[in-house]
């Protein structure tokens, strides 16, 4: 089951805590692996790591031009793109009466346009394969809103409303679109929380914990696999019961 | 029926699954030949790689018959 062997998956925000779990567990299933990201170095560390197989394609998600270059990039790496996993992002957090357009635009470029322009960039080669996986990493935030991150939080439902409609058009060439929305995870993202903000959190997680990236990458593992290919336009909850959705 | 012609009828043929005769020149991909607005695109893809062209999208829009398609490739290869 879920065996990868013969696919090839470009991850976005290979170098964050998340990103990297779901590059470790696609390589371990038998896929390569694309890595992406803005910082080379934790990059090719993971390469290194992976060994063969794993291929570093750095990409500035809030350049369009880079964005545009990246599925062509990653083809000729691997040969083709059979799973795209758009797992990057970015928070840039305030009060909402207090949020720059700077602030906005931002958040809404690398989380939510990025994903678009790398969809629409993957394509073309999984609609001549009559295959593909494409997962989208949401947020449970996208669903229930979160002080703060107004911007985030539009970024991350967006995301879950363009991969249904996407999930519509491509259902017919043996392509899904799914969404994963992560509650609270253990990554360099949550460690800037403090231990207030933590406890307060973790009093609304039934599980009493946070996840971790290796939960995240399970199910990312599942929704690329060929078993789930019945499963289009769903969104994945993980967060400990944090929202019953 | 010159070689553009008969690449491309091969390409329709292909994709769309219909009968060879069916293809004539005033066959719509949608409303004869029961192409769907996503066929469209993937024959636009089709000729664009067989034929070694780019089709703009706007120009895409207004081929929508066999003889539109061959028409339009004849033209730009």
């Amino acid at each position: 089951m879920f065996d990868l062997t013969g696919k090839a998956a470009l991850v976005t925000g290979a170098s964050g805590g998340i990103g990297g779990a779901v590059a470790r567990a696609l390589h371990a299933r038998g896929a390569q692996v694309a890595l992406s990201g803005t910082r080379v170095g934790p990059l090719e560390a993971l390469r290194d790591e992976l060994g063969d197989g794993a291929h570093v394609v750095a990409c500035d998600l809030s350049d369009p031009a880079s964005v545009e270059a990246l599925p062509k990039a990653a083809a000729e790496a691997m040969g083709s793109v059979d799973i795209l996993v758009n797992n990057a992002g970015i928070t840039r957090d305030n009060l909402f009466m207090r949020m720059s357009d700077a602030e906005w635009q931002s958040v809404i470029d690398v989380n939510l346009t990025s994903t678009f322009r790398l969809c629409r960039g993957v394509l073309r080669g999984m609609m001549k394969a009559r295959w593909g996986r494409i997962v989208n990493i949401s947020s449970v935030v996208g669903a229930t809103g979160n002080p703060g991150q107004g911007n985030y939080a539009a970024a991350k439902a967006g995301m879950v409303g363009m991969s249904k409609s996407l999930a519509y058009e491509v259902a017919s060439r043996g392509i899904t679109v799914n969404c994963v929305a992560p509650g609270f995870i253990e990554t360099a993202m949550t460690d800037k929380l403090n231990d207030e903000q933590k406890a307060k959190i973790l009093g609304q997680i039934p599980a009493g914990r946070m996840g971790s990236g290796e939960e995240i990458a399970a199910a990312v593992i599942y929704l690329a696999s060929t078993e789930a290919g019945y499963v289009t336009g769903a969104t994945l909850h993980i967060n400990g019961g944090m929202a019953m959705i | 029926m010159s070689d553009i012609a008969s690449r491309v009828k091969k390409i329709v043929v292909e994709h769309l699954g219909v009968e060879e005769d069916k293809v004539t020149e005033n066959a719509s991909f949608i409303d004869d030949l029961g192409a769907d607005s996503l066929d469209t695109v993937e024959l636009v893809m089709a000729f664009e790689e067989e034929f070694g062209i780019e089709i703009p999208d706007d120009a895409a829009e207004t081929i929508q018959t066999f003889g539109d398609a061959v028409k339009f490739i004849s033209e730009a290869a």
